[in-house]
């Protein structure tokens, strides 16, 4: 079947198998940021953004997103530098096979609520798996980063 | 110090976090076979036949092997990543007629697309003879079932294997009077400890492709932490030499032990020297949890012996490890459990180890981060805990009492000496960091909840003493920059940037200016690769003394462009000069700046500005950790929360704190996850129930409290800048605390991990002693439960 997705803003057509998982279909248009941690929708690592939402892409069909916007890390670069340079300071990006899930809900939480306290982290990433860090280097990058952010609104404000 | 200690980034760090395509699958040729396996659904048992016809037609299949494909003068191997020769044994083939465990391989199916392989998969046709299994392995020595029947079954080094005898190992060490000393003592503790065979649980499955190079040799690409055994490996699964085979790992999706055993690489590398084709294999994470390398499971009897004052007469530990169906690592976690615990009590007079390892059918275990000391320190510092119950002591003052002070003789650590040592301090720091005398041991909450603390020490190794082999290549670049070159595996640690800041710190050099370049058989020098927690401490030190290597080189060379002699200069990182007092009094002492050099190396040179530097230690300096946990128990439903869990860790001079501290804080709660959560059970069959992460449960960024580090480091003269290891001792203290602190709360003790809700809350499901267990049968299950029913 046909689908017209568009892709980190950019408008792709392509013919698909009916079974064809979202994360699939992804990985073969090279979007290599989107990683497979299991097979039970439980790890959060192939998390991308559909029509502004955060989702599994392991769990949604191809064939589901006809129509609509999805976007990757590949186009969400400098936001994703931007923030992923707190976690960088933290050295808990670790083995950094769970960052791009972790880094696309992160960023889906800072859209939703720009200014979460610590509960309100834990619980929105309790979906994103991490076997290396122990989540505290995680969590001490993103309070520093809100931090520098306020700080930067701030400024801009002044000015 | 400018680069070591410091707490720089790592040098991947952006890319990883902005998800560049850097892993095994991301970079594999798009054109790879899809190679998967066929499993056994038996314990144990014969391939009858095994047809392939139809499966074999399905469009897209290139070829399907079975074990008539294998030579049958075949020599068995080992998949362990250790030292040549292994002591693992030598006890599989790619795929054998004989299955031994729920998910051995009966059948390796590569073809176009996964569609294709799947099909073909599900129309093999197999008839199995179907053997009674042995699943229990405190049945299995000098069972009348055999697992390793077979005659070419080869045990290389001399640690008591007997394949006729179900056993993988057996180690006999002492010091001491034991039977004397414990018959002296006061207080006897004397019990039974069980852990399971948990699993590393990396995010990234295991996964390899291979290709044939431009000159006909096999090419691996793994994800994996020892790409020179990884060679040997290969090279001896598929009979051909090794000069025949390359392995390159590129980024590592995390390995803690799981990747320094060849779980995936020798199928693809089969089926491309087969077919001349690239193929690749991608573990299902159903594949990771079922067929894998997981944790020893294993039960430890100590007796421990004290004098009511508190002295610590003497431990006697006898273990029972079950290896599974191979003995891929075996007979060497097992030694851990002993030597890597009983040494923490410095004052003992006495100490036996005794243990046997057993193959049984279930999934055959490996190298997890621990490596037995886990299981060991577990049960030393829990019957330590008993002990101080038992004594009306401070577990804390107990300690003090008793530990491994520097310079101490280590009897039980192969009579190595304490070289440096700062326990005592971790000791001092913890107490404080968790308010132990406000918290000590149980506060109520109401609401039938309580809030209760508890503690464990723990020690490891740095390296394996006079076994591991550390590399390192440095080279002077075009602009004054260097390449390091190493074989040492970055699986996320932060190794590459670790080993970079060794050699920045000797080169005075920013620690940018260092690229790194690691791990490739054609190019890297030789190590062992990055297991046993060596690859600070062993290639650290071979990095540190290259790079004086090359500083001499440099000066050298410099000293021939100022017409001196090598003496007479100077190298200040950016440059070469001659020593003011060597120089004309009035004039500025003369110099040449390095990438003058560097350019002059290129030009009518003959002094190579490039050194290796190859170092093992005879010695393997323990790191010491403290930790202490404060729990929030719910009496009522048996809910068990880390409140916080507080660490201090004596590493020696950590050379990037930032990594340390997530090594401990990732380590800590890999801990958590063994004391509370992971566990892993079999089905009648003997298969594993725990098969996904429905299922196995990790621990989630809102199942703890606080996880707080910090580090009181003794100087290690023989490591690179005073280092030890971190890597592995990390995970060992959250075990004793939190069953102490549990037993705080519920008033029993805990001998068996996971300790779940239902232990806590119901009476009925507490594991007290396993000597109690004797008559106690589990309810059978049925061996495959519905998806609806409740397990």
């Amino acid at each position: 079947m046909l689908i017209n997705i568009v892709l980190n803003g950019k408008k792709i057509s392509s013919e698909i198998a009916a079974d064809c998982l979202l994360l699939d279909w992804l990985r073969a248009q090279g979007c290599a940021s989107v990683k497979r941690g299991c097979e039970t929708s439980n790890c959060g690592l192939c998390t991308v953004i559909l029509e502004g939402k955060p989702v599994l892409s392991c769990s949604v069909l191809a064939a589901r997103t006809d129509g609509k916007r999805v976007e990757t890390l590949e186009g969400l670069q400098q936001e994703a530098a931007e923030f992923g340079a707190f976690i960088a300071d933290q050295g808990a990006e670790q083995c950094g096979f769970c960052n791009p899930g972790f880094v696309m809900n992160a960023l889906a939480l800072f859209r939703e609520n720009p200014d979460p306290n610590e509960e309100e982290i834990r619980e929105y990433l309790a979906g994103n798996l991490c076997r290396c860090s122990g989540y505290e280097g995680q969590l001490r990058g993103i309070l520093n980063y809100l931090v520098w952010k306020k700080e930067k609104g701030k400024k801009e404000e002044a000015q | 110090m400018k680069a070591v200690n410091q707490p720089i980034r790592k040098k991947d760090a952006m890319q990883l976090l902005t998800g560049q395509p850097v892993y095994t699958d991301d970079i594999a040729p798009r054109d790879c076979l899809i190679v998967k396996l066929l499993r056994s659904p038996h314990a144990n048992a014969l391939v009858r036949t095994i047809n392939t016809g139809i499966a074999s037609r399905v469009p897209g299949i290139e070829a399907i092997y079975t074990w008539e494909d294998i030579p049958k003068d075949a020599r068995r191997f080992s998949i362990a990543g250790q030292t040549y020769p292994e002591a693992s044994p030598y006890d599989r083939l790619i795929l054998d007629r004989h299955v031994r465990y729920v998910g051995d391989p009966v059948a390796i199916v590569a073809g176009a697309d996964e569609k294709c392989v799947d099909k073909a998969l599900s129309l093999i046709k197999v008839t199995y003879e179907v053997l009674e299994p042995i699943l229990d392995y405190h049945k299995a020595k000098d069972s009348p079932i055999l697992v390793h029947p077979e005659e070419n079954w080869e045990s290389l080094c001399p640690v008591g294997a007997d394949n006729k005898r179900n056993l993988c190992a057996h180690e006999e060490s002492s010091s001491g009077d034991i039977d004397r000393v414990l018959a002296e003592c006061e207080v006897v503790i004397d019990r039974y400890y069980h852990t399971k065979a948990c699993q590393q649980t990396m995010m990234e499955t295991f996964r390899t492709f291979c290709t044939i190079d431009v000159y006909g040799r096999l090419h691996v690409v793994s994800s994996t932490q020892i790409v020179f055994h990884c060679r040997r490996i290969i090279a001896n699964a598929l009979g051909i030499p090794k000069s025949m085979v390359r392995v390159t790992k590129p980024r590592i999706g995390g390995g803690f032990g799981a990747k320094q055993t060849a779980v995936s690489e020798i199928y693809p590398a089969f089926v491309t020297w087969k077919t001349k084709k690239p193929s690749k294999i991608i573990f299902s994470r159903r594949e990771c949890m079922t067929a894998s390398t997981p944790r020893h499971e294993m039960e430890l009897h100590i007796r421990l012996g004290a004098m009511r004052d508190g002295r610590i007469r003497g431990i006697d530990m006898y273990t029972l490890s079950n290896t599974g169906a191979y003995g891929e690592h075996g007979p060497t976690t097992v030694g851990l459990t002993g030597h890597k615990a009983i040494p923490l009590y410095g004052k003992a007079e006495a100490f036996r180890f005794t243990c046997d390892v057993v193959y049984t059918n279930v999934m055959a275990a490996g190298a997890y981060r621990g490596y037995g000391a886990t299981q060991g320190l577990f049960a030393v510092e829990s019957a330590v805990n008993e002990l101080a119950e038992e004594l009306h002591m401070d577990p804390f003052t107990l300690r003090e009492m008793n530990i491994v002070k520097e310079g101490d003789v280590m009897p039980a650590y192969f009579d190595q000496v304490n070289t440096s040592c700062a326990l005592d301090r971790c000791l001092r720091k913890v107490r404080e960091m968790i308010r132990w005398e406000e918290k000590y041991p149980i506060r109520s909450m109401g609401d039938h909840k309580v809030r209760t603390v508890g503690m464990g020490m723990a020690l490891q190794g740095s390296g394996i003493a006079g076994l591991d082999v550390g590399s390192a290549t440095l080279r002077l670049g075009e602009a004054g920059n260097y390449n390091l070159v190493i074989g040492a595996a970055d699986m996320g640690t932060g190794c590459d940037t670790i080993l970079a800041q060794i050699a920045a710190e000797v080169m005075e050099c920013d620690v940018d200016r260092i690229m790194v370049f690691g791990a490739d058989t054609d190019a890297s020098p030789y190590d062992s690769g990055s297991y046993a927690s060596s690859t600070t401490y062993v290639t650290g030190k071979a990095v540190e003394q290259c790079a004086l290597q090359l500083r001499e080189r440099i000066c050298r060379m410099g000293a021939k462009l100022l017409n001196c002699a090598a003496d007479q200069v100077e190298f200040d990182g950016k440059k070469v000069f001659r020593r003011p007092e060597e120089a004309d009094a009035e004039e500025k002492a003369p110099s040449v700046s390095l990438e003058d050099i560097a350019t002059a190396s290129m030009s009518g040179n003959e002094l190579s500005l490039e050194t290796s530097y190859t170092h093992s230690s005879p010695l393997s300096p323990p790191p010491f950790m403290v930790g202490a946990v404060e729990l929030e128990v719910d009496l009522l439903t048996g809910e068990a929360r880390v409140i916080e869990f507080d660490a201090c860790v004596d590493c020696g001079t950590p050379i990037n704190p930032n990594l340390a501290r997530i090594q401990a804080e990732g380590g800590i709660l890999q801990g958590i996850g063994m004391a509370l959560m992971e566990n892993i059970t079999y089905d009648r069959n003997g298969g594993v129930y725990e098969n996904s992460l429905m299922e196995y449960k990790i621990p989630v960024r809102i199942d703890v409290g606080r996880i707080n580090v910090a580090f009181e480091s003794s100087y290690e003269r023989n490591g690179p800048f005073g280092a030890k290891s971190i890597g592995e001792i990390v995970i060992n203290t959250p075990l004793p605390s939190i069953a102490d602190a549990l037993y705080h709360a519920t008033g029993y003790r805990y001998y068996e991990l996971p300790i779940t809700p239902e232990q806590i809350a119901m009476p009925e499901n507490r594991k007290r002693d396993l000597r109690l267990e004797e008559d106690f049968t589990a309810p059978v299950r049925k061996s495959s439960p519905e998806p609806w029913e409740e397990k």
